[in-house]
């Protein structure tokens, strides 16, 4: 399949999945946070998909909302492609785990909690990664304050 | 009697701490295991030692400055580090550097795969017990790091990227002393394979221990040499050629047995090929300028980019939201250590402690590269 091909066979997939349509690197696809965890398991297991190699997961903090970032290539057919889960609640930031799908998630979407505090439900062990269990805060949101750990020179 | 008390003992699991500053982790990591006797039952990685939150700060640099954070991520291949972040910034700028600065950046990246690699090994080695190998393992790198403080003036946090091109001009000497070095190592290197490759304690240390499979490769985002002892075809050389790598013959090294020993023979097999990258490229430097002509202050147009480069540990990736401005939005590094720690748990399981040290040597882990 080429990208147009791929790009209108995964947005056939459900009603909710929007292509994103600046120039991207990769086809890029948006879904609302509710419906990821279906079509995460579309993607691993659809024969014409096959995406297995999750290789990066990035949470990223805009000011109304949240997104999750997942970055697949298929070691099949050699293609990438980038999902954008989107979740609308800042304040209480809620996604399905993928740590089942694919083994690696485990790590990224805690290291995600860790920063951004987004809880990934039926994660098998949401603990802090990075930082000292005691933290208070989400260090990589966009509104986080802290005098003593922080130094601005803007 | 004794068979009385033998039936009566009982075991039971027990944790203990290994790290933060232990010498096998190469760091500080801290290693939490569960043991029920000496057998592995559960390894629980606690990362964050040094964790400073790069990403954060990256949010208020410039992406000039970005550059220099980089390097003391991974520390043993900074100039690859550098190198991710400096094709980021290029391509989102539509900018393409000239073939003397393509070839200078790869001839200095597989020179430092080759002292990356030397390092592992000597530690590898020491980790199993064997004192020699560091020492011959520096010996060797030692003039790799000298052709690099002759080049940019560091040995190991390089700086020697920046966006659009290099910071100085290689040394007229440059070309002598690489040379000079692939001859001595070249000697060198069988020297490496008879001490360890086919010595017997050596072997029953490593062949068929800390196996792991291509699908839980894949499946845990295991790359590098690592992944590719297990037969996870991954080299970003291969498959997205960046500087000069699309002009140059080498092989993808592949091994199927995912062991210890697989990795280990990888990753001797990469520094042959590392040796051949260089000797095709050695005498063919183009003239050039070092440096292309760049505003002083840079600024991404709106988008996302995202540049992924093969460093002795795996793919990195350097994933960057612009919004336009002087400093991203977002940055988030992909480090190769960080996915591939996270299948220690996976491969040590019922394995003896021994073993877990051969396993965490034969990943190759640099703990700033996964705390960030």
């Amino acid at each position: 399949m080429n990208r147009e091909e791929l790009t209108a066979y995964i947005k056939s997939l459900g009603n909710t999945i929007e292509v994103v349509d600046e120039p991207t690197q990769f086809p890029t696809f948006m879904i609302p946070a509710s419906d990821w965890k279906a079509f995460a398991l579309t993607l691993r297991n659809d024969e014409k998909l096959t995406f297995d190699f999750l290789y990066c997961l990035s949470g990223v903090d805009w000011s109304d909302c949240m997104w999750v970032v997942y970055h697949f290539r298929s070691t099949q057919s050699k293609q990438s492609i980038v999902v954008k889960a989107r979740i609308d609640d800042r304040n209480n930031a809620i996604i399905d785990t993928v740590a089942d799908i694919w083994k690696t998630a485990e790590f990224h979407e805690r290291e995600a909690y860790d920063l951004f505090g987004i809880q990934f439900q039926g994660h098998p062990d949401l603990r802090r990664l990075l930082l000292p269990d005691d933290w208070v805060g989400w260090p990589l949101r966009k509104d986080y304050q802290d005098d003593v750990n922080m130094v601005m020179w803007k | 009697m004794m068979a009385d008390k033998k039936a009566g003992l009982k075991s039971q699991e027990y944790f203990i701490n290994m790290g933060p500053q232990h010498p096998s982790t190469h760091g500080v990591l801290r290693l939490l295991l569960s043991l029920d006797g000496e057998i592995v039952k559960k390894v629980e990685p606690h990362l964050g030692y040094i964790h400073r939150s790069i990403e954060k700060m990256c949010e208020f640099d410039s992406y000039g400055q970005i550059v220099h954070l980089t390097d003391r991520m991974d520390y043993l291949a900074s100039h690859i580090n550098n190198e991710a972040v400096c094709l980021a910034v290029e391509n989102a700028l539509e900018i393409e550097v000239n073939e003397r600065i393509k070839t200078i950046r790869t001839i200095i990246a597989e020179l430092q795969r080759l002292s990356s690699h030397q390092l592992w090994w000597g530690v590898m080695g020491m980790d199993l017990g064997a004192i020699t190998t560091f020492l011959y393992g520096f010996r060797d790198r030692e003039m790799i790091t000298d052709i690099f403080e002759e080049t940019c003036g560091a040995r190991l946090t390089m700086n020697y990227n920046m966006p659009g091109g290099l910071m100085f001009d290689i040394h007229p000497d440059f070309q002598k002393k690489v040379k000079a070095f692939l001859k001595h190592f070249k000697k060198k290197l069988p020297e490496y394979d008879q001490l360890l490759s086919d010595n017997v304690i050596f072997r029953e240390r490593t062949v068929g221990v800390g196996k792991l499979s291509k699908e839980d490769a894949i499946s845990y985002g295991v790359t590098g040499p690592t992944g590719r002892a297990s037969g996870f075809s991954n080299d970003v050389r291969k498959q997205e050629a960046y500087s000069a790598y699309n002009k140059v013959n080498f092989k993808e090294i592949l091994y199927t047995e995912g062991d210890c020993f697989a990795r280990y023979k990888a990753r001797i097999d990469e520094m042959w090929e590392s040796m051949h990258i260089i000797e095709q490229l050695i005498d063919n430097i183009p003239e050039g300028l070092y440096r292309e002509k760049m505003r002083k202050v840079i600024k991404l147009p709106k988008g996302e980019y995202y540049q992924r480069v093969e460093t002795p540990r795996g793919e990195l990736g350097v994933y960057i939201i612009s919004e336009g401005g002087m400093s991203p939005y977002r940055l988030k590094f992909r480090s190769p250590g960080f996915s591939n720690l996270s299948a220690l748990d996976h491969m040590a399981r019922g394995s003896k402690i021994a073993d877990l040290v051969a396993i965490m040597s034969t990943i190759d882990l640099v703990i700033p590269d996964i705390d960030r």
